[in-house]
């Protein structure tokens, strides 16, 4: 597919498995991206040709190979690198995944090691989440605050689905250590209001961090910009590297008051692979670098020391301080062919297309009877991840008559488990949309979720 | 669609459990949750001798976990201990049997309308709760017996 138009049948060609069918000779109906990303042919390839061709160990052969390996590794480094727009590749640590990359943040703050105060967590610090994390960046918290004697506190949800910022100056004050926030919902869809929590979080001296696992696949999304005292003056069109108009005007002209393309102005972000078309086993931290700099190494080994004696050890320069072992090369090599495919496609034209997909479903989804929206209902701030309750039928039945049909949404707390328990519901139906999701795939959903309905009713 | 799974006798179990709510007296209680769905049900046992006088049972989740539940309550009340503990026996077997176990009518009843639950390994979990909860409960009361025999 050529860059600077955007056609969703030519997209659907470059993604093999889009062409199964299953549940008695169905059309695969993929509605489960958010959960991971299905994977173009260029990034199998990729991998292939890796394994096939240039395989080796990283940073410690002197042959050929090893060149070539460590070379491709290092490559994807700089492509993730520019694809958020950091100022270097040295800002990229690649992780197992977005877990990883948050559990390292954590573990490092709450190791005690770090020469400045301002990387060490301890009695007396505040550590401040939300009601709409994932697990990921709610449990490596809570053991942190555990280990430390540091408070975890949080900012609560709004009957909208929106994140409830009317206490921000208490919940953020001069006792807070870190903030960490999701970007974008993977239960609700929410896109959330960073720049006031940048804001905020710089007048009391606070690091921020971003998961930005469900928005960096979807949207242009930039580092760049210095972090700055006041709420960032945002141009709202800075999808820069993206080639042409977006498809879908109206709705997107709605959808850019996230800041999201303007530079976070975050001091972390953790983002992960398999979701942006790339490999599952690779994940990403992104750190300004005396951040980096200023955070203890999280797991020891090969590779990011300087010198090891006996008595002691001092370790590599960011980002190779944090990456210990053998690190998953060829899924790097992976996610700089998804980053190249992406770049191609434009971030703002895929970011187009689901917006317009999500007014769509929206729209088509309201009509059902008894189905009830978790989350925004509306196509402004949130992503193309949409949840929501039928009539009192199980989730887990849904799923299920929806998969005899060959539609795969993802049922249960989706690792989100406190925001069931905000709604007062045990679980939700969720279908997550990408590049390659389609009109007739909402369509297939909506008369799905009738088939269920008449199935149980 | 679904019919392999979905069978009549579970959704009439679903839409019209047999024995739902929970009940004094009991003897002992267990809750069991399903930490991937969410699905939660509470099961009380009351023993008289050998004998299960009661179970009951409440909860929230799926089709599947819950219509077991009332078959559960079908199955067991009323008769000895040795005999529901064969009977969750067998339906654990055909559960775990990957849709090869030919279920016995005379020992499951209604419960071998979930032969093909069998054949959905993600669903098996569903189809269990609600007896692995009762077997739990059961152990308690062993143990306060036994607290009992000692005082």
């Amino acid at each position: 597919m050529m860059a600077g138009t955007f056609d969703v049948d030519l997209v659907r060609k470059d993604f093999p498995i889009l062409d199964r069918r299953l549940a008695g000779d169905r059309p695969l109906v993929y509605l489960d991206s958010a959960n991971t990303s299905q994977k173009p042919r260029l990034v199998l390839d990729a991998v292939d040709a890796h394994y096939s061709w240039h395989n080796a160990n990283v940073a410690r052969a002197v042959h050929q190979l090893g060149e070539e390996a460590t070379a491709a590794y290092e490559s994807a480094r700089a492509k993730v690198a520019s694809f958020v727009g950091a100022s270097s590749p040295a800002e990229i640590v690649f992780t197992k995944n977005a877990s990883e990359a948050l559990n390292l943040v954590a573990n490092s703050l709450a190791s005690g090691l770090a020469a400045d105060p301002r990387y060490r967590l301890g009695p007396g610090d505040e550590v401040v989440i939300t009601e709409m994390e994932h697990h990921s960046n709610i449990v490596p918290w809570q053991l942190a605050c555990q280990r430390t004697g540091a408070t975890l506190r949080w900012f609560g949800l709004t009957d909208e689905g929106r994140l409830d910022v009317s206490n921000l100056d208490s919940l953020i004050n001069p006792r807070t250590k870190i903030v960490s926030l999701v970007h974008q919902s993977n239960i609700l869809g929410t896109v959330n209001p960073v720049a006031a929590l940048v804001a905020r979080a710089r007048e009391v001296g606070a690091l921020i961090m971003v998961d930005a696992s469900q928005s960096v696949p979807h949207q242009p999304v930039s580092v760049a910009g210095p972090p700055v005292a006041a709420a960032p003056a945002a141009p709202d069109d800075t999808s820069g590297s993206a080639a042409g108009p977006p498809v879908a005007a109206a709705p997107a002209a709605r959808d850019d008051t996230s800041g999201s393309a303007a530079g976070l102005g975050v001091d972390l972000m953790a983002f992960t692979g398999h979701k942006m078309c790339g490999p599952t086993g690779i994940g990403v931290l992104w750190g300004r670098p005396e951040v980096l700099d200023g955070l203890p190494p999280f797991l020891g080994g090969g590779e990011m020391i300087e010198t090891v004696t006996m008595e002691g050890s001092t370790y590599a320069e960011p980002p190779h301080k944090f990456e210990a072992g053998t690190p998953p090369i060829a899924q790097a090599v992976g996610l700089g062919a998804a980053v190249d495919y992406l770049s191609g496609i434009g971030m703002a034209n895929v970011h187009a297309h689901e917006v317009a997909l999500t007014a769509y479903a929206l729209e088509r989804l309201r009509a059902v009877e008894g189905l009830a929206f978790i989350g925004p209902d509306v196509p402004v701030d949130r992503g193309g991840t949409v949840s929501f309750t039928l009539d009192g039928i199980h989730p887990h039945d849904i799923g299920q008559v929806l998969d005899e049909q060959g539609i795969a949404v993802r049922v249960g707390h989706h690792c989100a488990r406190p925001v069931c328990v905000r709604y007062g519901i045990p679980a939700t139906t969720r279908a997550s949309f990408y590049l390659y999701t389609t009109n007739a795939e909402i369509d297939a959903l909506a008369d799905g979720l009738e088939q269920v309905r008449s199935f149980f009713g | 669609m679904s019919e392999s799974l979905y069978q009549e006798i579970i959704l009439d179990h679903y839409k019209r459990p047999v024995g739902r709510g929970l009940r004094e007296p009991f003897d002992a209680e267990a809750h069991h949750v399903n930490p991937t769905c969410g699905d939660e049900l509470t099961v009380r046992v009351r023993v008289s001798g050998d004998t299960i006088e009661d179970v009951s049972y409440d909860g929230q989740g799926c089709s599947i976990s819950q219509a077991s539940a009332s078959v559960l309550h079908e199955l067991v009340s009323g008769h000895s201990v040795a005999d529901a503990l064969s009977t969750s026996d067998a339906f654990s077997e055909l559960m775990h049997g990957r849709g090869r176990v030919v279920p016995d009518e005379d020992v499951l009843g209604d419960g071998i309308a979930f032969a093909g639950v069998a054949k959905y390994p993600a669903r098996v979990k569903c189809a269990l709760l609600g007896w692995m909860a009762f077997k739990d409960a059961l152990g308690r009361i062993g143990t306060l017996e036994l607290l009992k025999e000692s005082s």
